[in-house]
């Protein structure tokens, strides 16, 4: 076992729909902030393994794990500026994607 | 001997004029559907893995990008009816977010449909005579044509007929359904070239020889991406009988000798780069010569019949000149600009071209909203035919408007929010999806593009500074054109954060060139500034009239390098 560089999560989409999602304890969440964290490689690899399994059982598609930093509130932000997009939507169009709901919502981003 | 209706053709004055379906095209489309409706419904239940299932929805047009799946729709050489604009309006709606992207390839695309919805998505479009197949995978593509076609003053001949031919053949061709890699191919039948076909793995020139009998100038090997190259003539004249024939033979070559062991050297540019047009010259002679031809033989009722949908539309007889249109530039300003930016000649007097613009000044380049594209329908219908045009600079065009209806015309597209003018002017921006949506991505190109179009919005500068392409791509792939823009700007990744590559000097028309690397790159904060530093030289130097390409290859690459380099040293980190 081996203490990751940072924290990482597991993204994919869902089969159906192609929506962005992330494994949680609880199972595949639409929302990042429900994602489980993995701190280090064997955590990262029981993420990996749980989601090649939902690929192999036809749930979801395109697994892959991304750095993440943890804020304050205890919510990963993805390092990258492309998983950013990912857990918000298109930054040209506010009222679309993961980020509209949020708004509606009255959540801040 | 055609497997379509004979007697369906040579519709002169018809009130469209574009290639309508038979039942053998029906039975086609409608096929496909319902297999691939059973492919989604076994992906669905397990029975295929992601694996299996990716190239039958690659090659039904369905992607998965950054957010969501993404459905590219053909639209063949870019010509729609209202009838057509309106079911993809109504698709919009129905399955995805009120909107659609225009492509650099004519086509549609839409960012947000279900797999679950697509068979019904494709349903509703075989309703109206349209496809997504061949719209992705290593096959050959949608075949673009010059948005002008039928109608432009310097045309030869109509392309579609040619493009529509060729849609034909290469419709699940099956030796050429697994190329090495995706193949483009474009036709142009004028002097001018708006259709970029020297940027395509092939382009066809159509022109007569001393005899005055129709062929095609074959070009061959361009493309851009992350190895641009600017196409090679393989033969200046090719009679029309053999073009089918010749075509085989190039891709056989092409599927024979392409390099299957690189996905990034696969293109047919990078074979007759390594190789050298004289030696594929050679191999594609020697193809020709020794295939059976036969299957191949040029059917001219069927072209005859497929020319026969292009009619001419019922035009009416009426003088050159317009005074309705001259009183209603006099008596309103903005429609005058319009007017002189946005208005193109047309072949038959008292009619005119009309760019319908969708590059608002901060807009998105390329998007319509669903409302939008039923405006575009009905002002078709009201003022044109019923036709309409994608052209692969992202706008709409309504091929024949009369000059009298032109000011009516201006505001109903105004009450839509379509009556930008700018076509051609720096605002005119083409710019791909980028990583706002785009998996394959390095950085976003539509946020460039709106803060350019917000720095420039002034329309009295933009007339001041003329025509000048600004293209920009969100990755090296270069679905934006930015080889072949005057400007040109590439979004990469750079330490983390995304970075942006100038170039300068290319062209996509007959005198086409690769644009040159200005420097290292920069910020999105700083391109704006750039563009203006690059644009505010360019005025002080050019001579008269001179375009921005013409000043650039007068004055050289290093000029305006030396430009940027002194604005450096005053501050600007460029």
């Amino acid at each position: 076992m081996t203490q990751l560089k940072n924290p990482q999560i597991l993204f994919a989409n869902d089969l159906r729909d192609g929506e962005v999602l992330f494994l949680g304890a609880s199972g595949w969440a639409r929302d990042h902030r429900q994602a489980s964290v993995a701190r280090d490689s064997l955590e990262a690899q029981a993420l990996e393994a749980r989601g090649k399994a939902d690929v192999a059982a036809n749930r979801v598609v395109d697994v892959y794990l991304a750095d993440v930093m943890i804020g304050p509130d205890g919510a990963p932000t993805p390092l990258h500026y492309r998983e950013k997009m990912r857990i918000n939507g298109p930054s040209v169009r506010r009222d679309l994607g993961k980020q509209a709901r949020s708004e509606k919502a009255g959540e801040p981003q | 001997m055609t497997a379509h209706d004979p007697q369906q053709a040579a519709r002169s004055n018809a009130p469209t004029t574009t290639y309508l379906y038979d039942a053998y095209d029906t039975a086609f489309v409608r096929e496909r559907v319902a297999e691939f409706r059973q492919q989604v419904a076994r992906r669905l239940e397990g029975a295929m893995t992601e694996d299996e299932f990716r190239p039958f929805r690659l090659m039904n047009g369905l992607y998965l990008q950054l957010h969501a799946y993404m459905l590219r729709v053909a639209i063949p050489y870019g010509t729609l009816t209202a009838r057509q604009m309106r079911r993809l309006a109504d698709i919009a709606d129905k399955w995805d977010k009120g909107y659609g992207h225009f492509t650099t390839r004519q086509n549609l695309q839409y960012n947000w449909p279900k797999l679950v919805d697509v068979p019904d998505i494709l349903e509703a479009l075989a309703d109206v005579e349209m496809h997504a197949i061949q719209t992705s995978g290593n096959c050959i593509r949608n075949v673009t044509a010059d948005h002008f076609a039928g109608v432009a003053v310097d045309e030869m001949e109509d392309p579609r007929p040619t493009a529509e031919f060729l849609r034909q053949w290469s419709s699940l061709h099956a030796e050429f359904s697994f190329l090495p890699r995706k193949f483009k191919i474009a036709v142009s039948g004028a002097t001018h070239d708006r259709a970029a076909i020297k940027a395509h793995d092939i382009g066809l020139r159509i022109h007569h020889n001393d005899r005055g009998e129709p062929g095609y100038e074959v070009i061959v090997g361009g493309g851009l991406g992350r190895s641009p190259f600017i196409g090679k003539s393989l033969r200046e004249f090719l009679p029309r009988e053999d073009l089918l024939a010749y075509l085989e033979a190039i891709l056989r070559v092409y599927n024979r000798f392409g390099r299957r062991d690189n996905k990034y050297k696969a293109r047919i540019k990078i074979l007759v780069h390594e190789t050298g047009i004289e030696e594929i010259r050679a191999q594609v002679e020697a193809e020709f010569a020794a295939m059976d031809r036969a299957p191949f033989k040029h059917d001219a009722q069927e072209f005859a019949r497929i020319a026969g949908f292009f009619a001419p539309p019922p035009y009416e007889t009426l003088p050159a000149q317009s005074p309705a249109l001259e009183d209603a530039k006099r008596a309103d300003a903005a429609f005058k600009a319009f007017a002189e930016i946005n208005v193109a000649a047309h072949k038959t007097p008292g009619y005119a071209i009309v760019t319908v613009s969708l590059k608002p000044i901060g807009g998105v380049p390329g998007d319509a909203t669903s409302a939008q594209m039923r405006a575009l329908a009905d002002a078709s219908e009201k003022f044109g035919f019923g036709e309409l045009r994608v052209s692969h600079e992202q706008n709409i065009i309504l091929p024949h408007v009369k000059k009298d209806d032109l000011y009516a015309l201006w505001r109903m597209l105004g009450a839509a929010g379509l009556a930008t003018a700018n076509a051609g002017l720096l605002t005119d921006i083409i710019s791909c999806p980028g990583l706002d949506y785009c998996a394959l991505a390095t950085a976003r190109s539509i946020p460039i593009a709106q803060a350019i179009s917000r720095r420039f919005a002034d329309p009295e500068r933009q007339r001041l500074i003329g025509r000048l392409g600004i293209k920009i791509s969100g990755c090296i792939n270069a679905c934006g054109h930015h080889h072949i823009g005057a400007i040109g700007i590439l979004g990469l990744e750079k330490k983390g954060q995304e970075s942006y590559q100038i170039t300068l000097g290319g062209d996509p028309s007959l005198s086409a060139s690769i644009g040159e690397l200005l420097g290292p790159g920069v910020t999105a904060d700083e391109v704006p500034d750039v563009i203006e530093h690059i644009v505010d030289f360019y005025l002080g130097e050019r001579r008269g009239d001179e375009r921005f390409i013409d000043t650039w290859r007068r004055l050289g690459h290093a000029r305006f390098k030396d430009v940027l380099r002194r604005e450096g040293e005053d501050g600007a980190d460029i």
